[in-house]
């Protein structure tokens, strides 16, 4: 949905001087402020671009991780109805991962760089996919609470003032929109099942909890990035905002399965007119986020594994339309 | 030889934040002069903010004829939205 090569930058910032950095920051400042969108061929300030590159290039490495521990149980689906869903779910992701890449790249950075950079381990993803995949459950309880809170992320950047984010934004949102709601479905299937398929379900939903609240970040108060993001409009609600929103509408979506959420803390406030909760482990957040989580280097190493694995399928690729090319340039010769 | 000029696709960006879309074709002498062209072609009345164009012969595109069989794959999973889903009515916001 992009054409590449548009990173190279306008006329107008060939020669610039201090002063003239000045006029174009307040110039894009002022874009941005009117809500106007900010394309890959306009100037930007460099702290802008290096933001959405890293955080466009995290996006696009969870879509890709992400597939790992769903792909988990497509061979055990126990439908052939629930396989075809998994397959399709996880091939959205896949496709996801894509359109970032690309959003990523009008920004000036290589796809090889990123992919180098998630292989090497040195680039970030979301932490919640280093948690694994236990039981069936786990996959409605994905549905329903990670892609959830995804989709609760997603919304606001479909208004981001970066162009390509923006609109790779918008389609992504559309297509997700039938992830959570076939994570509930198993999730209501299960809790209406045998007393062992509930128990299953409210064992999914306690281990994927707290994972999910923390897939926000971190609280205003530590955030090291809102405040500039929000100026710039890459960020239009703080991470507390968006948590408290997802919680206020999954709180009752639970009690609608029948299902307790683990958090003793957690009830309605008439006053505030949102539900309480209790206090986040954020130590546990930050192990995870250091490479101490459960997966951690079983999903690294499972990306290795396919990046190596498919690199003859690369070459062939290539020298087939090597030889493809040098045919037809010989019988133009001729 | 040919002093023919080439032929170029023209896409433009309706509002700032769009993408650019397909709007038609013309011809020029070089794609400085597809640009000033499709300008005065297509954007008489301010249809829009951006312009890029493409050399035709460089658009490679699927055949129409074929567009049963490669669209086949899409055709049977309607899974992939959301309204397949069932989900009561008393459940909110999803």
């Amino acid at each position: 949905m992009y054409t590449q090569g548009l990173d190279s930058l306008g006329k107008e910032c060939l020669h610039t001087s201090a002063t003239d950095t000045a006029a174009l920051e307040e110039r894009f400042q002022g874009k941005v402020d009117a809500d106007d969108k900010i394309e890959p061929k306009d100037w930007m300030p460099d702290a802008y671009r290096q933001t959405l590159i890293r955080q466009i290039s995290q996006h696009a490495h969870s879509e890709i991780v992400g597939m790992l521990p769903e792909g988990n149980w497509i061979t055990r689906a126990p439908t052939l109805r629930r396989k075809a869903v998994l397959i399709a779910k996880v091939q959205d992701e896949g496709g996801h991962g894509m359109y970032l890449y690309s959003a990523a790249e009008t920004l000036g950075i290589s796809r090889e760089q990123m992919l180098e950079q998630l292989l090497a381990g040195t680039a970030k993803y979301s932490s919640i996919f280093n948690y694994p995949t236990l039981t069936w459950a786990d996959v409605g309880a994905i549905g329903w609470l990670v892609d959830g809170a995804a989709i609760m992320n997603q919304i606001p950047i479909c208004r981001c003032s970066y162009g390509p984010y923006a609109r790779a934004m918008v389609r992504i949102c559309k297509e997700e929109s039938f992830h959570q709601r076939q994570g509930f479905e198993i999730m209501l299937a299960l809790a209406r099942g045998t007393p062992a398929q509930k128990a299953m379900a409210q064992d999914a939903l306690s281990r994927w909890w707290w994972p999910s609240i923390m897939m926000f970040g971190p609280s205003d108060g530590e955030s090291r990035h809102t405040a500039q993001s929000m100026k710039w409009k890459i960020k239009r609600f703080t991470n507390d905002e968006l948590r408290q929103k997802f919680i206020d509408i999954t709180a009752p979506q639970a009690d609608f399965l029948g299902l307790k959420i683990p958090d003793p803390a957690l009830a309605w406030n008439e006053s505030t007119q949102h539900y309480d909760f209790g206090t986040i482990d954020w130590s546990e957040f930050q192990a995870v986020l250091k490479g101490n989580g459960p997966c951690n280097r079983e999903r690294l190493e499972a990306r290795r594994s396919a990046h190596e694995g498919g690199r003859w399928v690369r070459e062939a690729a290539a020298a087939h339309a090597a030889k493809q090319k040098a045919r037809a340039a010989a019988s133009q010769a001729a | 030889m040919s002093n023919d000029w080439p032929l170029y696709e023209v896409f433009i960006r309706s509002r700032a934040g769009l993408e650019h879309k397909h709007v038609g074709s013309l011809h020029a002498a070089d794609a400085a002069m597809a640009v000033e062209h499709a300008r005065d072609v297509y954007t008489r009345r301010q249809e829009g903010v951006s312009i890029w164009v493409v050399r035709s012969s460089d658009i490679v595109a699927s055949d129409p004829a074929d567009a049963d069989a490669l669209f086949e794959p899409a055709r049977d999973k309607v899974y992939r939205h959301p309204t397949f889903y069932s989900i009561p009515d008393e459940v909110k916001n999803l």
